[in-house]
């Protein structure tokens, strides 16, 4: 298998150090002052220009926040954030919107060319003549600390009257459809870590495909922190309207430090009537060293309301970074005949802790949800499963199939299920399945005594245990997270 | 001719438990065919595992040349690749890896490390038919998850299939016909056979003489204790089979 071959190599041109994205970019930023108030509020408003309403939203926000009590409930533990002490804007300095690429600091896009996202080059690849078919286009955003920095393949998305753009823009061009959706699937008040981004969030993509239309190309977002002390707060909001269709991915990686760092993100999707969206993540924040020091703390909420009939909604997420993952992508089946899937691979190493799963909420009739968790958890890691399926009094027929496998590597580390179900309605049917295994070192040694060294077997196990769920993603993105899981594994036997 | 393995003084055990291999010694020549028949619980499988490298086992002392070279310094992969392969008594399921996959990625580690050729996958895909072809292997087998609900037969054909494709110069069998019918016996034997040649040897390791019928020895040693306490010809295997190994127990002992 090919695939396996490049993890292979993949993993052997890694150095000591695992994390490669760990690099720092040089460049004069400009930040808030320090800590979060009602000016840093107003400051980051109106650096942004925004409309009074939204400056309203942001004040609310807060005033709400400061009453709120963290969730205590995950099993993850970590010292108190000292809310005073981070920087809750930063942008490269003298940051004006691009117009276009070349008005982009090239430091900036040399970042992204080291993490592997030539911004450039997909915009002159568009000016080329490719045949039909044999490259995937991929539109990019690319938000660097507080700010979105590039959109690639502006003018052929807005053609197909697609709209892809910072949503720090969409409120200036696009204020209506903006406020329409903004916060209906993830309330300001939804948690304290929404909360907090409703009040402070800077950047993120704002999506919007029109009736009827097929997106033409995946659309992508990269999020990269660079900043010391600096959270990061991006809000992502994608509307596909009636029988519109779009593919949607988000990366991240942050700078190695030894503080933790913040990221608090909300994304909120919306399918309307025969709608799909399909979202996928590959989160790769940096994890901390293995002695569990410094790495991003990832408290994000994501959710997708399939609010009309027969709407479709599917979460793919690879998670390999951070510190801590606290992160629950859900679908909210409101409309009747809506679906909802969620496949996702949670992978821990060191100290890292992962606290992550679904809900699928089943309101409407003929409702069905599919879950596929694999958690792979090795070194000192800790590794939770969370998830809820609920039918709902009025949801005739609701039905869910999930399944749950986790995989230990060594013997320090651990693996949890935690599943709620609560079924209202009598007509609901609901099955689960659940699974704990360890590499054992038989099936090594089977593998070794074939000739394969001890990583490609471990490398090969683990691939055979997630493909299920390796299938959903875009085949680019696919062989991307083949070698992200084998680096995030290396060393973890033996 | 220089022996292609040799086994001098060898003792063996569990890590931190039993002893098992007692003050072994054997000599294998190129091309030969040896069988080790012994009761239950002699140390048969043990004697696979050590000169396969498995973990969990110490050599306590002794030597083991390989075609002239160190064989106890090796991993168990660089074993492999310079030409040791066991035939596992119970194979191992790996989910979710294709059986083609998998011979792909052994048979292109092995030649990587020696240096030689790689394989594309039409290539090795052409060869591996073809000796599906001679073991009647469903094709169908070759995309399934290896070993995973495998029947007793189809295991140990897939593992004669990995023996055939590999190229070992030494085949160690551990309990080759268990939870063989008589025809499926006769296919993995075909299999084996088939790969007797002037470069290549085998160790049988079996109970029970009926495989030896069909893969016919060179040599047979009678293993018990620990140790090798007798040696023949392959007529040694009947008169085995007529008198059993009470004798030779109590020789070792």
């Amino acid at each position: 298998m090919a695939a396996v071959q490049d993890t292979v190599d993949q993993v052997r041109s890694v150095d000591v150090d695992q994390y490669k994205y760990g690099f720092e970019t040089n460049i004069e930023s400009e930040k808030a002052p320090k800590g979060l108030s009602e000016e840093v509020i107003r400051f980051i408003s109106a650096k942004k220009d925004e409309p009074e309403w939204m400056l309203q939203w942001r004040l609310d926000a807060y005033q709400r926040w400061l009453s709120m009590p963290e969730p205590e409930w995950a099993r993850v533990e970590f010292p108190k954030i000292d809310f005073q002490d981070l920087y809750y804007w930063a942008a490269p300095k003298a940051f004006k919107a691009p117009k276009s690429l070349d008005e982009v600091d090239p430091e900036i896009l040399r970042t992204y060319e080291k993490l592997g996202i030539p911004l450039r080059e997909q915009e002159i690849l568009a000016g080329v003549e490719v045949p039909e078919g044999e490259r995937t286009k991929i539109a990019v955003d690319a938000v660097f600390d507080s700010v979105s920095v590039a959109t690639t393949f502006k003018a052929e998305l807005k053609a197909a009257g697609v709209i892809f753009m910072p949503i720090s823009e969409a409120l200036h061009e696009h204020p209506d459809l903006v406020k329409k959706y903004l916060g209906t699937v993830v309330p300001v008040t939804d948690n304290f870590y929404a909360t907090l981004n409703s009040a402070v969030f800077s950047d993120g993509s704002f999506v919007y495909i029109p009736p009827g239309v097929r997106c033409p190309m995946e659309l992508s977002t990269y999020f990269r922190i660079n900043e010391k002390n600096t959270g990061q707060f991006e809000r992502t909001l994608i509307i596909a309207d009636k029988g519109a269709y779009v593919s949607y991915l988000e990366g991240c990686t942050a700078p190695m430090r030894d503080e933790n760092q913040l990221h608090a993100a909300v994304v909120e999707l919306i399918a309307l009537d025969d709608a799909e969206i399909k979202y996928s993540t590959v989160q790769n924040w940096y994890p901390g060293d293995s002695e569990g020091k410094g790495g991003i703390y990832n408290f994000v909420t994501k959710r997708g309301d399939c609010r009309g009939r027969n709407a479709k909604i599917s979460w793919t997420q690879v998670e390999t970074g951070s510190a801590i993952t606290w992160k629950y992508p859900s679908c909210v089946l409101r409309g009747d005949g809506s679906s909802g899937e969620f496949y996702s691979i949670a992978i821990s190493n060191g100290r890292q802790q992962v606290d992550s799963g679904t809900k699928m909420i089943h309101l409407g009739k003929n409702t069905s949800s599919r879950i596929i968790s694999k958690g792979i958890s090795a070194g000192k890691s800790n590794n939770t499963y969370r998830g809820l399926v609920s039918a709902h009094r009025k949801a005739d027929g609701a039905r869910n199939f999930t399944n749950c496998d986790s995989l230990l590597i060594g013997n320090d580390c651990g693996a949890h299920t935690v599943p709620y179900i609560e079924a209202k309605n009598p007509t609901a049917q609901f099955e689960h399945e659940a699974t704990t295994s360890k590499i054992s070192e038989d099936m090594l040694f089977y593998c070794m005594q074939r000739g394969l060294s001890q990583e490609d077997a471990v490398a090969l196990v683990v691939n055979g245990f997630v493909r299920d769920v390796l299938q959903q993603l875009p085949m680019e993105f696919a062989v991307e997270a083949q070698k992200l899981i084998s680096i995030s594994l290396e060393g973890s036997v033996g | 001719m220089a022996p292609l393995l040799e086994i001098k003084d060898l003792h063996a055990e569990i890590t931190g438990g039993r002893k098992i291999i007692n003050g072994m010694n054997l000599v294998i020549n190129p091309g030969e065919v040896h069988a080790i028949m012994g009761p239950n619980g002699a140390g048969k499988s043990t004697l696979s595992y050590v000169l396969s490298g498995k973990p969990g086992y110490e050599i306590t002392s002794g030597e083991v040349l390989f075609r002239g070279q160190d064989l106890l310094a090796f991993s168990p992969d660089e074993r492999a690749a310079a030409g040791m392969f066991l035939c596992f008594q119970y194979p191992l399921e790996i989910p979710g890896v294709s059986n083609m996959a998998f011979l792909h990625t052994a048979l292109n580690s092995q030649r990587r490390r020696r240096g030689g050729v790689e394989l594309t996958s039409p290539e090795l895909l052409r060869k591996v038919r073809e000796l599906g072809r001679q073991l009647g292997i469903d094709p169908d087998m070759l995309k399934r998850p290896v070993n995973v609900g495998f029947s007793g037969g189809e295991k140990k054909r897939n593992e004669t299939l990995q023996m055939m494709l590999l190229e070992p110069y030494m085949c160690v069998l551990d309990e080759a016909d268990s939870g063989l019918d008589i025809d499926a016996m006769k296919v993995v034997a075909a299999g084996v056979n088939a790969l007797r040649s002037a470069e290549r040897s085998m160790l049988v390791i079996t109970h029970y003489q009926r495989l030896l019928d069909y893969i016919v020895p060179d040599v047979v040693h009678v293993f018990a204790a620990g140790r090798i306490v007798h040696t023949g010809g392959k007529e040694l295997a009947l008169e085995l089979e007529a008198t059993g190994y009470a004798q030779y127990q109590n020789e070792a002992a």
